[in-house]
């Protein structure tokens, strides 16, 4: 027994090395290889009609989110996108995405401005046969969607956490400062969590926190504060470039530069003041706002029955989470041409 | 449409006009809601000529009627309150307060165990609560009423934060949504609550004792007070009916969207008083119409649905909303300079 899968492993490897040397392509294996699918997946398939729903673009973030998803759609010419602007009314969202159902579209990509209040018209989509694709902000049935964009809070703060644990892991006791954004809202409690776990693996902890509002003006107030508190700071985490457009005014102001500033979100210009290395960010870790583009190009693909590339599985996954992943100087040039200018 | 009784009940207002001119009729109060079925009118047939049959649907109608359905209540309400000369900045507030003491643990908790009506009549409690207080304030605390509701819009939804925790509250107590999800002969509850809402409002302001002495007490206090009425108990009643029905109105949104939540009927104060006014009552108070508030509600939410077929973005919508308010009020004013001279 023992003997016999120790060759048929040697016959498989060696079957392998062939097949990675041999120039000519193995038809077995390159069913699961996939990267003739990629190419099919991207090809003018049957048209699909896709209606979007996003809330108020009153920060960068959120303007992004919209500006991305029309920008994915002309990209595709069998796809046709109905974009309502945005509400922060759920009201008014809510008969949005009936007109939508009343439309027939075939697919709804929705980032709800409340996920819980949006739940019951995401159901009657789901019923009329819409192809539903939930953006960020969950809804709270399993039911409502058919697949799910999300971004990753806790890892935001894991990254940020590693990163400022990087630079400091040879100087213990160094002061670690955090400006959180709305603090009771579940996703900054997991940002912040995410960081604290993160610093305690390397025996750092947050020395100072304040938390601002995800405004500029609310960034500049808390920063303000911050730096009267700590006289001294080593590290200091920002979880939110929009409002850091104010943290960084109040550094200036204040003629501080002692420290390192690791930002959030990953706004276009703190990624271009990480590569010109002329402000205290030297790093910012992903929010990706591409959320609602790969919402689009998951709807496109669920409607037309296509898999999802590099993947084996046939059908669209049920979720879909991006990496929040940390940027520098050495590596900002990949990750500018998707930032969000806010 | 015979209002009439609006302008017979005003002791500024003329004496109704004998002679039968073009311009006595615009004056009218019948004119002006000519006026408003003309623009509503207008406003359809740029839906029907844009979007074609994808806007003349009955589902389109009906979504149209859901969306205005929420506002249009508690616009009922504002039009008794300037009326009777007053004004209510904190009804979008009181929305948020009353949906997050509706849906709170607790009162589900009793819901559960009795009947969903609990959750109905919290919000009504909650909302009439909010309104009086409103009413005590400037009835007999003698704070101007845009202070006082300021005050309110402010602290109202703080309370609501507090109270929810910021967090959504997801409703979970079966038959209350199925109840107001269903439909009586093709027409949505929450549509039929708008209707009877506005039916009783429009009985309750042109056909009863209370509603003359709310036409008495924002045309001229002080002649009201001098005819014998209670211009204090009315001021107070006039807010409490309005809290009123912004209770009704938070338990219709916590129907349509299973939650309540802090951030609910954001900037509703200004929604409903555009819808009013436009509507044609006067802000000084004194005249009011409720059929006119409906058909401003209807404008408004057919505007919203015109642009939503149409793609349009909500930032030219609000352009658009400014200009109608604008005219309405500039026609208002030309009207009313023609009918006192």
């Amino acid at each position: 027994m023992q003997f016999k899968r120790i060759t048929l492993l040697v016959a498989a490897s060696a079957l392998a090395l062939t097949a990675c040397t041999g120039n000519t392509p193995e038809p077995q294996g390159g069913g699961n290889q996939s990267g003739g699918v990629k190419v099919a997946n991207d090809e003018p398939g049957k048209k699909v009609v896709i209606g979007f729903s996003a809330p108020a673009a009153d920060h960068g973030w959120m303007a992004a989110i919209t500006n991305a998803a029309k920008a994915e759609a002309t990209k595709y010419s069998d796809v046709e996108l109905r974009v309502v602007e945005g509400t922060n009314d759920v009201n008014l969202q809510i008969s949005q995405v009936e007109t939508f159902i009343n439309d027939k579209v075939d697919a709804i990509v929705l980032l709800p401005f409340d996920g819980a209040a949006l739940t019951p018209v995401a159901l009657k989509a789901m019923k009329a046969g819409i192809t539903v694709i939930n953006v960020d902000r969950q809804f709270d049935s399993p039911f409502a969607a058919r697949s799910t964009v999300l971004g990753d809070n806790y890892g935001m703060g894991v990254s940020a956490g590693t990163y400022v644990c990087e630079r400091l892991k040879d100087k213990p006791g160094s002061v670690v400062a955090e400006i959180a954004g709305i603090d009771s809202l579940p996703l900054t409690q997991d940002r912040s969590k995410g960081f604290a776990e993160a610093l305690a693996g390397c025996g750092l902890k947050v020395n100072n926190r304040v938390a601002a509002e995800f405004t500029v003006e609310s960034g500049e107030r808390a920063a303000a504060n911050l730096l009267q508190a700590a006289p001294k700071i080593d590290a200091l985490w920002n979880h939110d470039d929009d409002q850091g457009v104010g943290v960084t005014a109040a550094i200036k102001n204040s003629g501080r530069s002692e420290f390192f500033m690791v930002g959030g979100a990953g706004s276009a210009n703190v990624m271009r003041e990480i590569k010109a290395d002329n402000g205290p960010h030297k790093a910012t870790v992903i929010y990706p706002s591409t959320q609602g583009a790969d919402g689009i190009r998951l709807a496109r693909l669920a409607v037309q029955g296509k898999s999802l590339g590099d993947l084996v599985e046939v059908e669209v996954p049920r979720e879909v989470q991006l990496y929040a992943p940390v940027v520098t100087k050495d590596n900002v040039d990949r990750y500018l041409p998707t930032a969000f200018e806010s | 449409m015979s209002e009439d009784t609006a302008a017979v009940a005003a002791p500024q207002s003329t004496p109704v006009a004998k002679e039968s001119s073009v311009a006595a009729l615009l004056a009218s109060p019948a004119g002006r809601n000519t006026g408003l079925v003309v623009a509503l009118v207008l406003l359809c047939l740029g839906g029907v000529v844009t979007a074609g049959d994808r806007f003349a649907d009955v589902d389109n109608v009906l979504t149209i009627l859901r969306l205005a359905a929420v506002i249009g209540v508690v616009s009922v309400g504002m039009t008794f309150v300037i009326t009777g000369g007053g004004i209510d900045l904190s009804v979008g507030a009181i929305v948020a307060l009353s949906s997050v003491w509706a849906t709170t643990l607790a009162t589900q908790g009793i819901a559960n165990d009795t009947h969903w009506i609990v959750i109905v009549f919290t919000a009504l409690l909650v909302g009439g609560a909010c309104g009086l207080v409103n009413g005590m304030l400037i009835a007999y605390g003698r704070v101007v009423a845009f202070i006082a509701t300021l005050a309110s819009l402010a602290a109202a939804r703080g309370l609501a934060e507090i109270i929810s925790n910021r967090k959504t509250q997801i409703v979970n107590v079966p038959g209350f949504a199925a109840f107001f999800d269903a439909s009586v002969l093709g027409v949505p509850v929450l549509v039929v609550i708008f209707a009877v809402v506005a039916v009783a409002g429009w009985v309750l302001l042109n056909r009863t004792t209370f509603g003359r002495r709310t036409f008495a007490v924002g045309g001229n206090p002080e002649a009201a007070r001098l005819a014998g009425i209670d211009v204090r108990r009315h001021t107070v009643l006039l807010y409490a009916l309005l809290g009123l029905c912004c209770g009704l109105a938070a338990a219709m949104l916590i129907a349509r969207t299973t939650t309540g939540s802090a951030t609910h009927g954001g900037l509703y104060e200004l929604d409903a008083i555009a819808a009013v006014v436009i509507g044609g009552t006067l802000l000084s108070g004194g005249r009011g119409t409720i059929a006119g508030t409906v058909f401003g509600v209807l404008i408004f939410t057919t505007l919203s649905n015109v642009f939503t077929l149409n793609n349009l973005s909500i930032s030219a919508q609000a352009v658009a909303k400014g200009a109608i308010i604008v005219v309405a009020v500039l026609l208002q004013q030309r009207l009313a300079r023609r009918s006192g001279a």
